[in-house]
């Protein structure tokens, strides 16, 4: 469950945005739409923890984020949030499977049979040993989602994961992460500009 | 899945950055050690052998060489003194002597020294019998087992000489063969590398070719210089120079100066009361010819010319086993004594006390007043010491050199692949790494490049040592072994430890400090 109250962050530029209030439920979905420059990375950033809000309120489950030290907000980015990129990055020198139990190590967990799970669901169990560098773009969205998955999180944060796509994987991804924040009882909130999605997700909110 | 590991498997991602840095710093930390070891190795030799000696006792030259000579074997003698001069050092009943062993130092087997000494010299070293008997007779040898292991002797065994310290065909005595009686246990120190006989096995193979002289009256003296001189000749130009001059600085002996003339003079003076001076100095010229030879041969001929006089055809008749019955076989100093005429080489002394203040003034009293010179062994081996200090410095400066330039390949390795890696270090942040978690992870990296270049440079020291083994045994007459390890080993691999944490510093603070948003939010 994920709520924000009066969220503002100003870049030390002199560049400030306003955020509306936002509000998903668990195993909901919210689209936040909105063209180039009105802040949606900042706001994505804002609700992973990548960037400390000073004024208002993100409340993920019972948890305040706005005002962790920062020790603790990256524990707490770790236990309970997990991000797709459009373009995601992995730690090159690991395979596929140790890509995810590191995300589980920072995480404070270790599973391995979650991590192969996902892995399996996601349909891309036989690269587990693979080097990262030899999956295509396809299947490294696929470990993306897992690893966005694979510590259980409260919400999950989707900053533009389709825009690279074309129709037929557009649908899968979306359907993918659709599926599996329901399954693991998580938030899903994307962040895009693809009107694509329009369609799929009902609950949508514009920023201008 | 610990940062320790994902440093582990980073750095072997980059395989030509990890050879890079592995080969330069395991180079640096490789030649360190190895001059560690090598030096730990020869200073346990060379202190073993120390074996409590306070003082030898020998004729003049340079002290440094009658220590090597006497007591390590690496090195030709300064010359012979005569029974007659240095008795008091022998008497059992000397007040400060506990133990007095003398040394007549002869030819060699295949490199192993000949050393004719009383039976005292094996519990000066701690030796004990392995097999067969302690000799007893003229031409039997009881061998270390060095030499045993080393050149194959067995009991029974028969060899041939050769003069000095040569392994040459040419020089080889061609007189009696020596017998092995008994082969010694291995005892670590200096007396492995020794064939043991008595003294007066020395004198037969030296005496022999000149016994004619045994008729002649005052043969002795002429025999006595033409050693004497025969043997400065081969150093006198080289080692005595450059030793007396250190030796003036670290003792103050007053009567250096000059001081081989002052032994050729005090020598035929002492000596030669009572003989007539043509024929010295038909000695001296004979020795001086020798001197320009400046080797060992020269040895060889001015000893000759010095002893024939003019008897050439004789020394070529003389050339066969003889074993002279007066010549005794002697089994301790009072034996020895006996026989003043004869010549030994030098007497490794023990003192009852050694802080007693008359042993303490013993060395000076003998180098002033006496044609023979004493030296203490731990004095003159900490000059040695200090004199190859100088080459070691440099490989050690050398050696440092290369771990420094190592460690600035290793700061530029990590620092641009911590540029290149900013996206994976904003990840790790991501999935909740903590800024400490980035600096861990980049010095984990740093540490882990100099403990690989530590496990390299260790094994190719040992490696090198005990690859080099061979060539050191034969320059220093000592077993070296790749297989000994040092506490310092540990020390070295900590200091590894601290250089890869301080190069890996500027990076790790620099990735710890990646901002997230920034990172990511880069487009291009």
């Amino acid at each position: 469950m994920l709520r924000t109250k009066s969220l503002e962050y100003q870049y030390s530029d002199g560049q400030a945005f306003r955020f509306p209030d936002i509000s998903c439920e668990s195993k909901d979905k919210l689209l936040i739409l909105g063209s180039s420059g009105v802040g949606k990375s900042t706001l994505l950033h804002l609700l992973g923890g990548l960037l400390n809000a000073e004024t208002g309120s993100i409340r993920i489950n019972d948890s305040e984020m706005v005002g962790m030290k920062p020790g603790q907000l990256d524990k707490f980015r770790g236990d309970n949030i997990g991000i797709v990129f459009q373009k995601n990055h992995f730690v090159a020198s690991l395979t596929v499977l140790e890509n995810l139990k590191i995300a589980q190590f920072f995480g404070g967990i270790e599973d391995e049979q979650k991590c192969k799970d996902l892995l399996k669901r996601l349909n891309i169990l036989d690269k587990a040993h693979k080097s990262i560098n030899t999956l295509s773009e396809g299947e490294k969205q696929r470990v993306a989602i897992a690893r966005a998955l694979v510590n259980n999180p409260a919400l999950i944060l989707a900053d533009e994961p389709t825009s690279a796509l074309d129709d037929e994987n557009c649908d899968e991804v979306i359907g993918l992460l659709e599926e599996q924040a329901g399954e693991a009882g998580a938030a899903l909130v994307i962040v895009t500009h693809d009107n694509r999605l329009k369609e799929k997700v009902s609950n949508q909110l514009t920023l201008v | 899945m610990k940062i320790l590991k994902l440093a582990y498997k980073n750095i072997i991602h980059s395989p030509l950055n990890l050879l890079l840095s592995i080969i330069l710093f395991g180079l640096g930390i490789g030649l360190i050690n190895f001059l560690f070891l090598f030096n730990a190795q020869l200073k346990t030799k060379f202190d073993s052998n120390l074996a409590d000696i306070d003082l030898v006792i020998g004729a003049k030259g340079s002290p440094l060489q009658m220590i090597l000579s006497s007591m390590y074997h690496i090195d030709n003698p300064t010359g012979n003194i005569s029974i007659e001069e240095c008795k008091a050092f022998l008497n059992p009943k000397h007040p400060l002597i506990k133990a007095a062993v003398p040394l007549s130092l002869g030819d060699s087997y295949r490199s192993y020294r000949i050393i004719g000494s009383t039976d005292s010299l094996m519990s000066f070293y701690g030796a004990e019998l392995q097999q067969g008997k302690i000799h007893a007779k003229d031409f039997e040898v009881t061998i270390g087992r060095a030499v045993a292991d080393d050149t194959g002797l067995k009991l029974g065994d028969s060899f041939v000489s050769s003069h000095g310290f040569n392994d040459d065909e040419d020089l080889a005595h061609d007189h009696a063969a020596f017998k092995v009686v008994g082969i010694l246990k291995g005892t670590g120190n200096v007396i492995d590398q020794l064939l043991i006989t008595n003294p007066s096995t020395v004198w037969n193979v030296h005496d022999h070719e000149g016994h004619d002289h045994q008729d002649h009256e005052g043969h002795d003296h002429g025999d006595h210089e033409g050693h004497d001189h025969g043997d400065h000749e081969g150093h006198d130009h080289g080692d005595h120079e450059g030793h007396d001059h250190g030796d003036h600085e670290g003792h103050d002996y007053g009567d250096h100066e000059g001081h081989d003339h002052v032994d050729h003079e005090g020598h035929d003076h002492g000596d030669h009361e009572g003989h007539d001076h043509g024929d010295h100095e038909g000695h001296d010229h004979g020795d001086h010819e020798g001197h320009d030879h400046g080797d060992r041969e020269g040895h060889d001929h001015g000893d000759h010319e010095g002893h024939d006089h003019g008897e050439q055809e004789d020394k070529n008749n003389s050339n066969q086993a003889v074993n002279d019955p007066s010549i005794p076989f002697a089994r301790t100093n009072a034996d020895l004594l006996k026989y003043p005429e004869k010549e030994i080489t030098s007497i490794l002394v023990k003192f009852k006390n050694r802080t007693n203040f008359q042993a303490l003034s013993m060395p000076r009293s003998i180098n002033d007043n006496t044609d023979m010179q004493a030296a203490s062994p731990a004095i003159e081996i900490n000059r040695l010491y200090s004199m190859i200090g100088v080459g070691r410095e440099m490989v050690k400066w050398l050696a440092f050199l290369i771990a420094f330039i190592s460690a600035v390949s290793i700061f530029i390795v990590l620092y641009k692949s911590m540029r290149e890696r900013k996206y994976e270090l904003a990840l790790i942040r991501v999935m909740g790494g903590s800024r400490s978690s980035l600096f861990q992870l980049i010095t984990f990296e740093g540490m882990l490049l100099t403990a690989i270049g530590f496990l390299v440079g260790f094994v190719l020291s040992h490696l090198g040592i005990e690859i080099l083994a061979g060539s050191l045994k034969s320059s220093y007459k000592y077993s070296f072994s790749g297989f000994q390890f040092m506490k310092s080993e540990l020390i070295l691999f900590g200091v590894s430890l601290l250089i890869g944490l301080v190069a890996a510093l500027i990076p790790a603070v620099k990735a710890s400090k990646t901002d997230i948003h920034n990172t990511l939010t880069e487009k291009g």
